[in-house]
């Protein structure tokens, strides 16, 4: 039944009426963690034993971190299929993903800075992890360049899928950096197999706020897949009945 | 699968790996210039550049913050548990620097081999807890330390 669902998503007028009935659910999930989240962190969560108060950007920096990587991986994963198996909703998800990737990685950066001056006493460094985030935002950016310098859409996807792929190194980079090297950023604190070295009345908010930001780019991604099938299918007669439909 | 598809995931596949191995060799390459800091034992065998100025890292040796008359230059000595160097620093420190913190400082040795920095970073550790958990980490620590002490005597 799974493998069914999948087969049906690739077409693209079924995907976009699954999208526009899933759109909302996204976005009602999306705003009840934001909103628990942001709440449980900000106000509820206690202060930390050595920062204070200011430890409290990582509800947005580190949920904002991960998705950064998180789409990225999606995209590539995504680039894979389209480049072997030529499915128009995967180039449809590759590049409907990038600006959403970029935004979270900016904040990532911009959070990370902000943070930065009070504790560390500087707002950059050049050290691993930040360099290799800073060129994540680049790839990111590369991308969305590429896609709209190719006219032609298919080719265009092609491109892009063949970047993303060859970014996808970066990845482990920015994971293992705090560790490979010396670095002026903190090694992980949350792992897979340790247990977390955070309080767990720290640890949930920041939970709720990673699953919200997870729920915020289903949304997007699936809002901008809509539109960007739209445009690609509008000679397509289902497309002109919508149209008509919404005309009336 | 059919053999063009096949193909195509092998050449995708080929890449990728070629890629990945040569950001790997590039990375090795590169090892020594990727490594934000020194440590003080590092110094200390002499693997620091002398001619220019490095980073070093570690934590600042407990009981070893001085003032300095001038009111504005800080002396400690900087730790990794193994070696020390001495460090000083002419200007404000951040927020988090205080003994037993980890700290990363800029800067070039003197003749006389103490450390003089032109900028003290201070580098956060992954912990993060409550002030009353970290109290109490902290008695339940001072406590076994009694313990083993009385034990001993």
């Amino acid at each position: 039944m799974i493998i069914r669902f999948f087969h049906q998503m690739g077409s693209p007028r079924y995907f976009y009426n699954v999208a526009g009935k899933m759109i909302p659910w996204f976005m009602v999930g999306f705003l009840i963690t934001l909103v628990l989240g942001l709440y449980n962190g900000l106000f509820v969560a206690p202060p930390d034993y050595q920062q204070g108060e200011s430890y409290r950007i990582i509800y947005i920096h580190v949920p904002a971190a991960w998705m950064s990587m998180f789409i990225y991986v999606v995209m590539a994963v995504s680039g894979l299929i389209s480049l072997v198996w030529r499915i128009k909703m995967t180039e449809i998800i590759v590049i409907s993903s990038a600006t959403v990737g970029a935004s979270f990685t900016f904040l990532a950066l911009a959070t990370g800075s902000l943070w930065g001056k009070p504790m560390w006493g500087t707002w950059w460094v050049w050290d691993a992890r930040l360099t290799s985030e800073l060129l994540l935002l680049f790839l990111y950016l590369g991308i969305i360049a590429l896609h709209s310098a190719i006219e032609d859409k298919r080719v265009a996807a092609r491109a892009v899928s063949i970047l993303a792929l060859v970014g996808v190194v970066n990845i482990p980079v920015i994971h293992y950096s705090v560790e490979w090297w010396n670095t002026l950023h903190q090694p992980a604190t949350i792992t897979k197999f340790d247990k977390p070295s955070m309080d767990m009345s720290m640890l949930i908010p920041l939970l709720t706020m990673a699953i919200s930001f997870k729920l915020y780019y289903g949304a997007v991604v699936l809002m901008r897949a809509r539109a960007e099938i739209v445009e690609r299918e509008r000679n397509s007669r289902w497309v002109q009945e919508l149209v008509e439909e919404e005309a009336k | 699968m059919n053999p063009i598809r096949k193909k195509r995931l092998t050449l995708i596949g080929l890449m990728v790996a070629g890629i990945a191995v040569a950001t790997w060799l590039a990375l090795n390459a590169f090892d020594e210039n990727l490594m934000f800091f020194f440590s003080p034992t590092e110094v200390a065998e002499g693997k620091a550049p002398t001619a220019h100025p490095f980073r070093i890292g570690g934590l600042v040796e407990v009981d070893s913050v001085k003032r300095k008359p001038d009111g504005l230059t800080t002396a400690f000595s900087l730790t990794d548990n193994a070696k020390a160097v001495t460090v000083e620093y002419t200007g404000i420190l951040p927020d988090l620097f205080r003994e037993g913190q980890g700290i990363v400082a800029m800067g070039q040795l003197n003749e006389s081999g103490i450390f003089i920095a032109s900028e003290v970073l201070a580098k956060h550790d992954e912990n993060y807890m409550p002030p009353e958990v970290a109290a109490s980490l902290k008695t339940a620590h001072d406590d076994g330390v009694k313990n083993m002490q009385s034990r001993v005597q």
